[in-house]
This record gives structure tokens, sequence and C-alpha cells, in this order.
């Protein structure tokens, strides 16, 4: 951390846009002396919001709103604080940060550098912050809930939890090693050992279970729409998202390149990704388009392979993942028969859209709701978290090793959960998980 | 130069002791801890004086007649690699060689043996008379004398003046020592010594924050007195491990120790009188060692066991004194008598000397650096007891370091840091000065946490040349260590070329699995299956040419170095951390941005590394940030700054 760190930096944590009311966050050594010039002869108690008139240096009105004043550590930030709650207009917020840029020493923050502080103090650890990234990154509710859960140290609890068991059982087997010349060594130790040690295991699977999914459930899952030209593709995403988000013509090929729209289905996140047609095409530019278009294909969770109820059906066989088929335009064929594994839709009269969107929420639940469940939100908490996990196995797996070769395994099982909080390795991790936050945050 | 209190003496010495006596290197206190300090000081050049209330007492052990142990063999064997004296006069002191843990991994074994306790006093005797450059001087230290925050030499009882600007203070638990049995309190550093107290005063005075603790120690009993006959004898080991790399065969008579246990009619009477045991009565104050727990405290904290353990181990080869190991005690002379009793082949017991505790004062330990001097004097070093350890060899493993650094400090060079990540020695040290102690600290394997790389077998490997460029180790032991490295660095070259395949293996009748078909080097079957280097002797027949010792060593490395591999990125960052020094008079409260909790903490304490600062209770990682980045800054100023002659001291 530069020398700059303890500068005392500020931020709209509230975003740029005109608003009602937008919040400007102050952290830092000079707290108290730009509260005492931007806000004379007003009285502030911590924590107390007050109604204040907050000028500029030179005394000129810039608004009269809302400052809470947080004495640290009971600060977000574990340092002082202030917040002014003023008018979310462009001019004030303007004129305020440039107020605050001339006490010295003073700064406008980088992104997380407010969260960044808050872990350097002590008030937060690594995976209450990740978890704090996930819920402002939350677009769907089943995301805030799952975050939450983070954000609120659920998972440092548990984690912290295993940690002191195993360190428990290390105390144990310790006993077996360096005091045997006190008491005869009781062999119980052992077998006590043994039985925690299956139960932590119980714990960590328990943790992990439908972890792998959780960056999915982070980054959306990932449904391709795809078919021949001219099926009705981005008609249906259009529907779908009730927005125009591709040209609907009737020239085939006239969605020349990937289109993605993430929507909300039933509280899960999903990636919609319109693809050109799929045929042969002489133009390179449209060629382009359709490779991508099959390699977007192969790593989508779920396919929907789109025909025209007018048209002869041509599968793609290079599809690798499910396929949901359906036959689009059904409102031209009303009487045609399709086999029961087509599902049938119509943009125009609506009929099979509710079918359709119910098998995709099916699918996203079977898919993300156990990572939904998860108390991981992170791979680097899953990393770690999985070290953990095989260097019990191998504590289990081989019970004649050397007392203190089952110790060493042991300690680093600890030290695997003490990294899931941060407790070390902090800084080659910082970097990653700040960058994630915005500014302000 | 202003000696306090000699004006005062100037009546009733004679010309004679009106004498300044000048040293490079002055001890104080004559016990495990002093007696390193000495000889190392010596070895290294420096002239050095060993102060002592009692010269009859050099060497005495106060407690149990043993040396080593578990994670106390391991100080030894590098107490001994620095070329200290204790291993070797332990050696020709033992009546018994016992290694614990056995039959567990290298990593763990503890060498032990016990000791005829003359013998000890004798050869400890011998190794100081045989060492240039010290000389004992008999007195005890009244005034420590300083100026300007630097150490200037010390006055003694006798009126005597020595002037130093290193002194190592090894007084063990002699500080205000007050000896408890039963009711009855003396003062006295051990049964029968004196205390001493105008130290304890003047440290007080200068501002040391002490504190009490408190330790105990058996009954002697009569040999004569005990049935033998109706117990079970347990004999040392049939092939040795000494303590002493130098050593190759045992110099005394080897006796058998005999085992008996308590019953529940020795618990009754225990309990039933706990109100008079000095522990219970509450005229000890001191906290206790939790690991090296008084039978009182036994019979109480493990209820539901009917009996303990007791070892009774000869006190010397005539088997006149007979020490009772774990039967600490501090109840009325009368009372250790009824219980000795009700245990079995000591009906007729006679008690020689009654088991007693003792309290004493202690330094805080974080009131030092890394190099054990302290931070308020310069010049002044601590090592042992006074420090709140407890035990002949963490006592010993504190002098070897103190003696190394009072040395080095009176020639003008920097101090050495042992790091704990290279041996026990480090491991005691860092915990003391970083952690401080709360109750007597003990050396335990589980407290180091590269315990697979600090064996007690590969000590000299780790240790001795480091103390060959100190210049503490003699010329005798570095050839001695220099033919071993060899041999061991050309069995390992052999023993890692010429790989073959588990088909290999398996038709010269070798069990292994490998499903990978990948062709290995002995070394590397040794470290992946359970397969011995004397089984790997079909296909690299060279191997029976290698030395037993040499084999054994290799052996060992190849079992953990799986685990090793693993380690080294722990300890390639440890190491970073450790190399990141903290100037000494760095001003903590001109850090900003630190929180004031902080800055007190770094200016009582004074962490020499980045790395000792991280350990430290309670440190944020803002406050390590912050630290680090001053620190960084400091060091390239001072890079920058014009050289100028000055005593830089760690």
């Amino acid at each position: 951390m530069a020398p700059e760190a303890y500068d005392t930096i500020y931020s709209i944590a509230t975003g740029m846009g005109r608003a009602a009311v937008a919040i400007v966050r102050v952290s830092g050594p000079s707290c108290q002396t730009i509260l005492k010039k931007i806000c004379p002869t007003v009285f502030f108690l911590d924590r107390r919001a007050t109604f204040a008139r907050i000028g500029e240096l030179s005394g000129e009105l810039i608004d009269l709103g809302i400052v809470i004043f947080f004495y640290g550590p009971r600060s977000f930030t574990g340092e002082d604080v202030i917040e002014f709650h003023v008018t979310g207009s462009r001019a004030v917020l303007t004129a305020l940060l440039k107020t605050l840029s001339l006490f010295p020493a003073t700064r406008p923050a980088d992104a997380g550098e407010f969260a960044r502080r808050s872990f350097a103090n002590g008030k937060r650890d690594l995976a209450e912050i990740e978890g704090l990234a996930s819920v402002v990154e939350a677009d769907t509710i089943v995301q805030l809930r799952h975050a939450q859960r983070s954000a609120s140290g659920e998972l440092s609890r548990e984690c912290e939890g295993i940690r002191e068991k195993l360190v428990g059982c290390m105390a144990l087997l310790e006993s077996l090693l360096d005091f045997s010349d006190i008491e005869d060594p009781e062999a119980r130790s052992v077998i006590d050992v043994m039985t925690a040690i299956s139960e932590m295991r119980e714990r960590i699977r328990a943790l992990l279970l439908g972890s792998s999914h959780s960056e999915r459930l982070r980054d959306g899952l990932v449904i391709v729409i795809a078919g021949p030209p001219n099926a009705g593709k981005s008609s249906l995403i259009n529907y779908l998202t009730k927005r125009e988000v591709s040209i609907v013509s009737s020239n085939p090929g006239t969605t020349r390149d990937l289109i993605e729209v993430l929507v909300d289905i039933a509280g899960f996140p999903i990636v919609l990704v319109d693809t050109a047609g799929i045929r042969e095409s002489s133009d390179p530019v449209e060629a382009e388009g359709i490779v991508r278009a099959r390699k977007r294909s192969d790593s989508a969770d779920l396919t929907l392979w789109l025909t025209s109820c007018m048209d002869v059906d041509s599968v793609d066989q290079t599809q690798k993942c499910t396929v949901l088929k359906i036959k689009t335009k059904c409102d031209l064929a009303p009487d045609v028969h399709f086999s029961d594994e087509y599902i049938k839709v119509s943009t125009i009269t609506g009929v099979g859209i509710s079918t359709l969107v119910e098998r995709i929420a099916g699918i996203a639940h079977s898919r993300l709701g156990g990572a939904a469940n998860s108390l991981i939100t992170t791979q680097r908490q899953r990393a770690a978290i999985l070290e953990a996990n095989d260097a019990l196995a191998r504590f289990m797996g081989d019970p004649a090793a050397p007392i203190e070769v089952m110790a060493e395994e042991l300690r680093f099982a600890a030290r695997c959960m003490s990294r899931v909080v941060g407790r070390i390795d902090v800084e080659e991790v910082l970097t990653g998980v700040f960058s994630r936050l915005c500014v302000g945050k | 130069m202003y000696f306090p209190g000699f004006a005062s003496v100037n009546r009733y010495v004679s010309r004679e002791t009106l004498h300044m006596h000048r040293y490079d290197v002055l001890v104080v206190g004559g016990g495990h801890a002093g007696v390193e300090a000495a000889a190392a000081a010596a070895r290294m050049g420096a002239r050095t004086a060993l102060m002592t209330l009692r010269r009859s007492c050099i060497g005495a052990m106060s407690c149990n007649p043993a040396i080593g142990g578990l994670g106390k063999g391991h100080l030894v064997r590098e107490i001994d690699a620095l070329d200290g004296i204790m291993g070797r006069a332990a050696d020709a002191a033992a009546i018994q060689f016992r290694t614990l843990n056995r039959s567990k991994g290298p990593a763990v074994q503890g060498p032990r043996i016990q000791a005829d306790r003359d013998l000890y006093k004798k050869a400890v005797a011998q190794l100081l008379a045989s060492t240039p450059n010290l000389s004992i001087v008999e007195d005890e230290c009244e005034n420590i004398c300083a100026q300007n925050g630097k150490l200037t030499g010390l006055v003694g009882q006798s009126g005597r003046q020595v002037l130093s600007s290193a002194i190592v203070l090894a007084t063990g638990t002699f500080l205000n020592g007050v000896v408890c049995v039963g009711g009855k309190k003396i003062a006295g550093g051990r049964i029968g010594e004196n205390a001493v107290t105008k130290l304890a005063q003047q440290f007080t005075a200068l501002g040391f924050e002490t504190g009490r603790l408190k330790t105990g120690t058996p009954p002697r009993l009569s040999g004569a007195s005990i049935k033998f006959d109706a117990l079970e004898a347990q004999w040392g080991d049939d092939s040795p491990q000494f303590l002493s790399f130098l050593s190759d065969r045992p110099q005394a008579r080897q006796v058998p120790c005999y085992l008996t246990r308590t019953n529940p009619t020795t618990h009754r009477i225990i309990e039933n009188n706990l109100d008079k045991a000095a522990v219970y009565s509450g005229a000890i104050l001191g906290a206790g060692p939790r690991y090296c727990p008084s039978i009182e405290d036994k019979v109480v904290r493990f209820r539901e066991r009917g009996s303990h353990q007791v070892f009774l181990e000869p006190e010397g080869l005539g088997l006149e004194t007979i020490y009772p190991n774990g039967l600490s005690t501090s109840l009325p002379a009368g009372l250790q008598e009824s219980f000795l009793r009700s245990i079995s082949g000591l009906e007729n017991a006679q008690i020689l000397q009654c088991g007693y505790a003792i309290e004493y004062d202690f330094i805080n330990p974080t009131q030092l650096r890394p190099t054990l001097m302290t931070h308020k004097l310069e010049g002044l070093f601590l090592a042992g007891q006074i420090n709140g350890t407890t035990g002949y060899e963490e006592a010993a493993a504190q002098g070897v370091v103190a003696g190394i650094n009072a040395a080095l400090y009176a020639s003008g060079r920097s101090g050495r840091i042992f790091d704990r990540a290279d041996c026990y020695l480090g491991v005691v040290i860092d915990d003391l000065v970083t952690k401080g102690v709360s109750e007597p600290y003990r050396v335990f394997t589980s407290r180091a946490e590269y315990r697979l790389r600090l064996r007690a077998d590969n000590a000299d490997e780790r240790l001795t040349e480091l103390g060959s460029d100190l210049g503490v180790v003699s010329g005798h032991r570095e050839k001695i260590y220099r033919a071993k490295v060899d041999a061991i660095t050309s069995a390992r070259e052999m023993l890692c070329s010429n790989a073959v395949s588990a088909n290999e293996l398996l038709s010269a009748g070798i069990k292994v699995i490998d499903s990978t078909g990948s062709k290995r080097s002995a070394f590397e079957w040794a470290a992946r299956s359970a397969v011995g280097f004397s089984e790997l002797a079909q296909l690299w027949p060279a191997i029976g040419g290698i030395e037993k010792a040499v084999l054994e060593r290799l052996d060992a490395d190849a079992k953990y170095s799986v685990y090793l591999a693993r380690q080294d990125s722990d300890v390639k960052r440890h190491k970073m951390d450790e190399s990141l020094l903290i100037p000494h008079d760095l001003d903590f409260h001109s850090i900003g941005g630190l929180s004031n909790e902080m800055k007190e903490k770094f200016s009582r304490q004074r962490p020499a590394t980045l790395g000792q600062a991280g350990r430290m209770e309670g440190v944020t990682p803002a406050a390590l940030m912050l630290l680090a980045v001053r620190a960084k800054r400091d060091i390239a100023g001072n890079l920058t700054a014009e050289p100028r002659i000055k005593r830089r001291f760690t």
C-alpha cells in the first residue's frame, strides 16, 4: 500500500446520474477538519443525522442536507467517516467534490478503496468483502440472497468453526507427540480425532455442494438461441425481453453478430444469446458470425433450437449440451402436430411461451439452485476449501501414516480455511477482490 | 566513569579488590544458560568472565537429573551443533540413554539421557576449563552500571568493579526467589542457596517490567530404602542416540530406572490435604507450568485416572539418591512421606530432600530484541529462566544465543537473529520476545510451524556451518562436520541418480504400487512409498557401502520430502518478511495513519523484522502495511545517505 494510503478519500456513493438525493462519502484522518470547515458552527453527535448547511471554504452555499459523522472505528472503514446526503444534481456534486479536493491530503477514492480500508482495519474479512461485491453486483433476487449470506459473514463463521475444530484435533494429536513422557498417551485420542475429522469432511462437503455453479450464479446461465435463418430467433428474444435488441426482418442473415441480453427468469440470471442464422455463407462477416455462434453453442448451458413450423427439421448434430427443440410460428400452422419433444410457440399469439419459460426456469433451478444454497460465492473461496478437503482426504486415507505427518495435513487444512477469510495470502488476493468493486464502495 | 554504589563500598574493601577488571563479555550466573553464554563468547575470542555465587554449583541440575527429551532433545542437538557445552557434558555423564517417541517419525523423536549429577558437574567444569579466554569469578552482582543508555560494567558484592560493555544476566530462579514447602517460606534461589535481591531491585528501578512464576520439584529419596526387586526395571536403548554429534560411545556405566505407579490411596492422601500444598493454599502467587504439573495438580485434574506413572530415576551411579519423576509437590514434609509410602516399592522410603516449590521474578521477555539484548539498555543481555522459561535446555539455548550476540556486540559487529524456520533456538526466542509468557515456557515440537524440517538429527546441517561463519565453532568440530556433510552429499547424489521403473522393482521382489510407469531414483522411491533404502540395496548395491548414520539421515529426508516441498512457498514468504528489518530506533509514533494502540504496542515491543511484527498479538493488516512502507523507506534512505562510522546493532 502506498504512503498515499493514509490520505482522506472521498467519492460519490450513489452513482453519477441526476437524482433526488446523492450520498458523498469521505473517510480518513482529515474528516473532522473537513467537517469543521464545510459545516462550521454545526454541532455533530456521533452517528446522528444532522441537518446542516454545507458550504464552500469561502462560505458560499453548496447545499442544505443531512450530514452524518461516524467516529472511527465504528464506521464502515474503521476510520472517521462523513456521509453527506445532498441533492443529486450534477452542480451540487461537482461543487462538493471540488471543495473536498481543496483540503490537503485528500483525493478521490479508487475503485473499492473504502472496502479495502474496511478490510485493512479489520472490520471485515475477505469472504465478507467478496459477499459485499456480490451484493453490489446482484441483479436478481436469488443472486442477492446468495450474496447476502456471504456478506453477512455466514461463510466466515462456518469456515472459522471448521478451522477451530481442526485446531482442536491437532491438539489431540500433539498430545500424543509432545506429552508421551508425562502421561501414558491414550490410543483413544487417535480414534477421537478420526471421528472429528469425518465430521469436518461432511461439513466441508456441504459447503462445496453446488458451489461449482456459484460463478454461474453470478454470471448467469447461458442460453443460446440457435436455428436456421429466419426461424424466428430474434422475434423470440424480443418477445422474451420486451425489447428490440436485434433487427427483425424477413431477409435472412440480418443478425450479423452475437447479441446477448441478461434476463431474470424466476429470480435466476439468464443470458440469452441470439445467433446469426446458421447457413453456408459466402459473406466473410456473416461467416465469422456463424463460427462464433457455433462456439457459443458449445459452451452454453442450454440451447434452444428453433425451427419454423413450416420448415423441414434440420438439427445440427454438433450440439453438445442440453437442447430444447422449439417449433416457432405455430400460428401459421395450427393443425400440424409435432412429437412431444418439441415445444410449440408463437410470438404473435403468445401460445407456448409460458410453457417455454417454465421449462427454462426448471432447468435454471436444477443447475443453479444448489449454488444458491451454497455459502461460497467465488472461485477463490472454493479453491481454498477444495484444498482443505484434499488434505483431509489424505489424512483419512492413510491411517498408518506417521502422526507428525498427519498433524501436518491438519495444519495445512486449517491454513486453507484461514485463507477463505483472508487471514493469510492477503496481498495477492486483494487486487482481484477489490477490483470487482466500483468506486464509492 | 560513574559507578553508583562505589563510594559506599569504598570503606570496607582492601586495596587488592579495588583493582578494576576489564572484560569483553561478562556473564552473571553459572547455571545452564550462563555456562553456555560464557563458553560461546569465549569460543568467539571475547575475553569472558563467568560470575557466580558459588563456583562449586556451576553445572548443577536443580530438578530432574536428565537432559533432552521431546523438543528439548532438539535444542540440545542445536546447542551442540554450535559447539556448545550441554550435549558433550550430557553424554559424558549419561548413565542411561533413552530416546522418547522412538516408534514415531524422526521429526518428533526426543533423544534423552539420565545423568549422574556429579559426573555432569565435573564434565561441565572440565569443558569450561579447557575453553580459552574464560575466567571464573566468585561474587554476587550487586549493581549494574550504565551511562547514556549503554552498559559500562558492574559492581560485585565484594566491591569488585568489572568493566564490560556486554553483560549477560542468567540468574535463573534466583531473583527474589522464595522457596516454599508446605506453609514455610524461605528466601532462596534453590534449596540451601541464597536468593538475589539487590539486582532484582535494580531491575525495577531501571523500569523493567517483571512478573512472578513458580516451579516445583519432587522429593529426593534414599535409594537404599526402596524395594527395587518388586518393581519393573527399564533399561536404556540398545543403540543409544547421543546428544552430541561428537560422541560415539557411552562413557559412564549404564543403569536402569524403575517404574511404579501411584494408587487410589496415594490420591486420597493428597486430595485430603490439598489445602496444605503451597499451590492450593494461595501462598504461592506465581503462575505454574501447565505441563509439568505437580502430583497435586495431576490428582485433581485427572480425577478419573486411578493411578499415575512414576519413574524412579537414579541421580548417580551409586544409586544413593533417587529422583521420582512425576511426583513434583509442595506438600509439607510429613505428608510427602505419607503419600510416598503408599506407593508400591516405596513403603519404607526415606526422604533425603523434601519436594518444594519455588517462586521467582522473571523479566517480561517482550522487552528483549530477538538477539536477547534488552531494548532499554544496550549491551545488557538476558538469558535463561530469568526470561520466563522452564527447563535446562531452554535456558542453555538462550545462553548460546546471548553469548554469541554479546561477543558480536562487544566487537562492534551486528547481532545475529536465529530464524524460527531454521531452528528450535529461533522458535523459543521468537515466542518469548514476540508473544511474552504467562506461564513458564517449555519447548514442544508443536511450537514449530516447520517441524518437519527441524529434526534433531539434522541440527548440524542446519547450524554448524552458520556457527563456523560466526566464529563460535571450533576447528575440530568443523573438520568432523565437513567430513560428515561430504559423506551425506555424495551418498545423496548416488541415491538420486540411476532411475528405475516400478516394474524393475517388482521383478527384484520389492513391492511397490505405481501406475504412472515413470522411472524414479532410489531417493524418490523411498520418498513416495513405504520402501526403505535397505530393501532398495538390491538394485542399488552401493547403498550397502553407506554408513548407517548417513543412511538414516537420508531416510528421514526422503520420508518427509513431499511435505517439505509443500512447505517451501510458506518458508519463502516467511523469510521474505524476516528479511525486512525494522530499525531499532524507528519512531513508531511518527508513522502517519497508525492507531494509537498500534503505536503503543510497537513502541513497547520494538519488533526487529516485519515478520516479527506480524506475529505480535492483535496487529491489523493495515498496521503491518504501514510499517512495511515506512521501514522500506527508512532503509532506502539510509543507503543513500553518507556512510558514517556507526555501531549498528539489530
